[in-house]
């Protein structure tokens, strides 16, 4: 069909900024017809970004396009809506399926583009009276099926489907178009089984064989190895790697995934914290614990935290590491043991877990972490108000008024300390960026005085400088009071430039405790599979 | 002219247009009632009247928009508990201002059992609570309707005269709390009356309210409207809280129709529960609260709005056109601004 020399699909240069915070840039590779290019990277690396770009999503035409071209077949191609990337022959399934549940496979498959005929109303009312072609239908949808060799009953309804038969349907709603020529998976093997991947992977290559071009995302990097001709490893936007599938190891994708080595100044200043805690005392001790969050299930863990500390948890999105300070501060439905200077914890119970000396910096800011149609004085006071009774003055001996002027003057000393750009402590949270909101978040917790404070993401979506600031004042409240500090993370980078000791967390377990001087590869390993990286080393 | 286009956008912004909608009406029917021969004294005496007869039963929507358990339009159950005080009051043949203390004590104890029950059930419909409570009051004033004829009431000025027992629809409440408020330090000045009992009680408990509201628990209720899962992880038992502002509104609604009786001289039993709560609700947004926003000022404002709109309508209209338009447009106005208060959730003005 098309000259050989002209791939399918070239993307050049393609550059993207959200309100001039560039996510992705220098972006060029090209796919060839049956090609599979597998794309992997930390979340937040910009791999999602990239697809919707190349599906036309309206995120991206809605936040002021892109920069860059993508030519398909040696067109440049511009897509103004998902419409437009369907009918140049691109197909997408995504994380989430997008499936009616009561609707049979076939059903779903050819959904807005059924096979109909004419019938007598349609003379008066137009096409849309057309009736349906039942048989049509399914034979179209058995068709789309085949192409998968997978053994997917048309007749039956989504809402009975085992996952991985969810998944399947949707990839062959994307074949039965006519003109599919680039599909795009993201994260398809996610939630299958190991058999359904498997099978996944096969339907994959016989794809291929047909001519389709398939961009695979996964974090599963195994799987990337087996059906991948190519291979991108995408880092802080751009792509760190272009590379053939040629005598490739887990090691070297995950090493090129997380990063750079930690540079000399780094590892000072690793140092310098490292001297800051005991090595034996242990203050926290977490036991067998399992966490009730969705998205973010903790199956065993098992932790010590030492006094002074600044402990990291890193891992990739949706492992449990969240789950982790969640579940210890009672936000979601726990169980294990959690002792804190030798004092067993209750579980589901915030305010004890106030009351004995931890805080917690929540990654939800806007959900958990503020009120944001109150003023800032009550968001920095209100934690220690209740559980801790301050910022109270008491009338007649029983009633406990708000001490005004108390939480005033603290509050001016946080924006202060922490550099919170405001016009007064009495705006409303609501009213500033998402950095200095999350000082806020942070002032909130340390006016609580802990004895361990969590951290959970705290620098996610502010920019470069509030980052800067916000990891210094961690650092500083770490070594001015002695306060331990658990960190939660998704950024290793961040972690590694704060943390001593950095736990990383896969499939809802402590994979392994690394100083933050080890090298990348190794963490990468830990995050993409820990069982693997256990035997490998 | 740019500038004073600017003053008149900051007063808007800071008063609000429906309030200043509301007001320029009222000022207008005032500025009329003239020509229909409509005495002004008499007319501002009217609204002090009304103000001082429904306040509280505004006042009663403040905690529950405070913990975020929205508009009380289940205020009927807490004008119930108000109506079984009252009455018990009466049958137990306390006469005179005493007659309306036992009312209250015993209102506010059935106040207390109802809304905590009524905080219980609004805890599990969380996202839906205006909704329930709508149908809350309608249950419950269904309910009484049955019990106000089956109860062992005895008394003659209460029961029906020819059975001898079950409620009538009517009680008066003279010889018992009649005007004991309304009468107190009443005083006429440029021929306005000044109902200043009504008033000054009125004002003790905004001011209780208001105290509550400063206290440490008040935050907490406050904090638990403003975001209930940023409570829950300062560690505060959200539920409590709200049950809580559940029985306060409940108490203070029950309080609101005492203070409502012995200015109005009648018990209204049956269907009268029924038709208090949207006048409340109204009143307290055209005051500028919000949904989950109010303070004893939007309490103030929007019960002299809408009585005044409510006693200036009628009388205005019916004398300038000679028909009977001014039911309908004192509905149109009192439903149009639930309505439009509901539309805009989230903004609300001092």
């Amino acid at each position: 069909m098309s000259d050989n020399n002209i791939p399918l699909l070239e993307v050049r240069n393609v550059k993207k900024d959200f309100f001039g915070n560039v996510v992705l840039k220098d972006i060029n590779f090209t796919l060839k017809e049956g090609e599979i290019l597998g794309l992997v990277g930390e979340n937040g690396a910009g791999k999602s970004t990239l697809m919707k770009i190349l599906f036309g999503m309206k995120e991206i035409t809605e936040t002021g396009g892109y920069e860059g071209s993508i030519l398909l077949n040696g067109k440049e191609v511009k897509f103004k809506s998902s419409f437009d990337a369907l009918n140049a022959g691109f197909g997408m399934v995504h994380q989430e399926f997008s499936l009616i549940p009561e609707f049979t496979a076939t059903e779903n498959i050819v959904l807005n583009r059924e096979s109909v005929k004419y019938s007598f109303a349609s003379e008066l009312y137009g096409d849309r009276l057309n009736t349906l072609d039942r048989e049509d239908m399914r034979k179209r949808a058995v068709e789309a099926i085949k192409k998968l060799q997978v053994n997917l009953d048309e007749n039956m309804s989504v809402s009975q489907m085992p996952v991985g038969y969810k998944q399947f349907t949707e990839i062959s709603r994307e074949l039965s178009r006519d003109g599919m020529k680039i599909l795009i998976l993201d994260e398809p093997t996610a939630v299958l089984t190991e058999n359904e991947a498997e099978s996944l992977l096969q339907a994959m290559k016989r794809l291929k064989a047909h001519g389709i071009a398939i961009i695979f995302i996964t974090h599963r990097l195994q799987e990337i190895i087996d059906v991948c001709d190519k291979i991108i490893v995408m880092r802080d936007g751009k792509i760190v790697e272009d590379m053939k599938n040629e005598n490739i190891n887990i090691r070297q994708i995950a090493k090129a995934m997380v990063g750079r080595e930690v540079s000399q100044v780094q590892n000072e200043n690793s140092a310098q914290v490292s001297n800051n805690f005991s090595e034996d005392e242990t203050i926290l001790e977490v036991k067998n614990l399992w966490v009730d969050m969705p998205g973010e299930i903790v199956h065993d863990v098992n932790l010590k935290v030492k006094r002074g500390e600044i402990l990291g948890i890193a891992g990739l999105a949706g492992q449990g590491k969240i789950g982790i300070p969640n579940g210890i501060m009672g936000l979601f439905n726990a169980g294990g043991e959690v002792i804190f200077n030798g004092k067993k914890l209750p579980h589901n119970n915030p305010k004890e877990c106030i009351k004995n000396g931890l805080a917690f910096v929540s990654e939800d800011r806007r959900g958990v972490g503020l009120l944001l149609d109150e003023s800032l004085e009550w968001n920095v006071s209100f934690g220690a108000m209740q559980a801790q009774n301050r910022f109270l003055k008491k009338i007649c001996g029983i009633i406990k008024w708000r001490d005004k002027a108390d939480i005033k003057k603290t509050t001016e000393r946080c924006i202060q300390a922490l550099q919170i750009k405001c016009t007064s402590s009495k705006q409303k949270a609501r009213e500033l960026s998402g950095g200095n909101q999350q000082k806020i978040c942070l002032a909130k917790a340390f006016v609580l005085k802990p004895k361990l404070l969590f951290v959970s993401e705290a620098t996610r979506g502010i920019d470069i400088g509030a980052k800067a600031l916000v990891l210094d004042a961690l650092k500083k409240y770490n070594k001015e009071s002695g306060v331990t500090i658990v960190m939660v993370s998704s950024e290793l980078e961040e972690l590694r430039s704060v943390c001593s000791r950095i736990a990383v967390v896969t499939d809802g377990k402590v994979a392994g405790i690394l100083p933050s001087s080890s090298s990348s590869d190794e963490f990468g390993l830990l995050m993409v599979a820990g069982h693997e990286a256990k035997e490998a080393v | 002219m740019s500038k004073q286009d600017n003053v008149f956008k900051s007063l808007v912004n800071s008063f609000g247009l429906p309030r200043l909608l509301i007001a320029g009406f009222l000022l207008l029917l005032f500025c009329i009632a003239p020509i229909g021969h409509i005495s002004i004294t008499q007319s501002i005496s009217d609204v002090l009247m009304r103000f001082g007869q429904n306040a509280v039963l505004v006042l009663a929507m403040v905690p529950m928009i405070h913990s975020g358990c929205g508009l009380n339009f289940g205020l009927p159950l807490g004008i119930i508990a108000g109506l079984l005080g009252g009455t018990l009051a009466i049958e137990l043949n306390v006469v005179g201002a005493a007659s309306f203390f036992v009312a209250i004590i015993f209102s506010v104890l059935f106040a207390i059992v109802f809304g905590y029950v009524y905080g219980i059930l609004l805890n599990r419909i969380k996202g839906s609570e205006m909704m329930i409570a709508t149908y809350v009051g309608y249950a419950a004033v269904a309910f009484m309707c049955m019990m106000w004829l089956l109860l062992p009431y005895k008394h003659p000025q209460m029961v029906w005269g020819y059975a001898g027992r079950g409620l009538r629809t009517t009680i008066s409440t003279e010889g018992f709390y009649y005007h004991v408020l309304s009468d107190f330090l009443s005083f006429k000045i440029f021929g306005i009356t000044i109902p200043t009992g009504s008033i000054l009680f009125f004002a003790f408990l905004a001011l209780c309210i208001w105290a509550f509201l400063h206290t440490k628990s008040g935050t907490a209720m406050t904090a638990v409207g403003s975001n209930p899962v940023f409570a829950r992880a300062c560690g505060i038992n959200v539920n409590k809280i709200r049950t809580l502002s559940v029985i306060m509104s409940t108490a203070l609604g029950a309080i609101g129709i005492l203070v409502y009786q012995q200015s109005f001289g009648f018990i209204q039993l049956y269907m009268g529960p029924f038709y208090m709560a949207l006048p409340a609700v109204s009143a307290i947004l055209i005051g500028g609260a919000s949904v989950n926003k109010a303070s004893i000022a939007n309490v103030v404002i929007g019960t002299l709005l809408f009585q005044g709109i409510v006693t200036m309508t009628p009388s205005v209209m019916n004398s300038i056109i000679h028909t009977d338009m001014s039911e309908v447009i004192r509905i149109v106005v009192s439903n149009g601004m639930i309505l439009y208060a509901l539309t805009r959730k989230s903004e609300a003005t001092l």
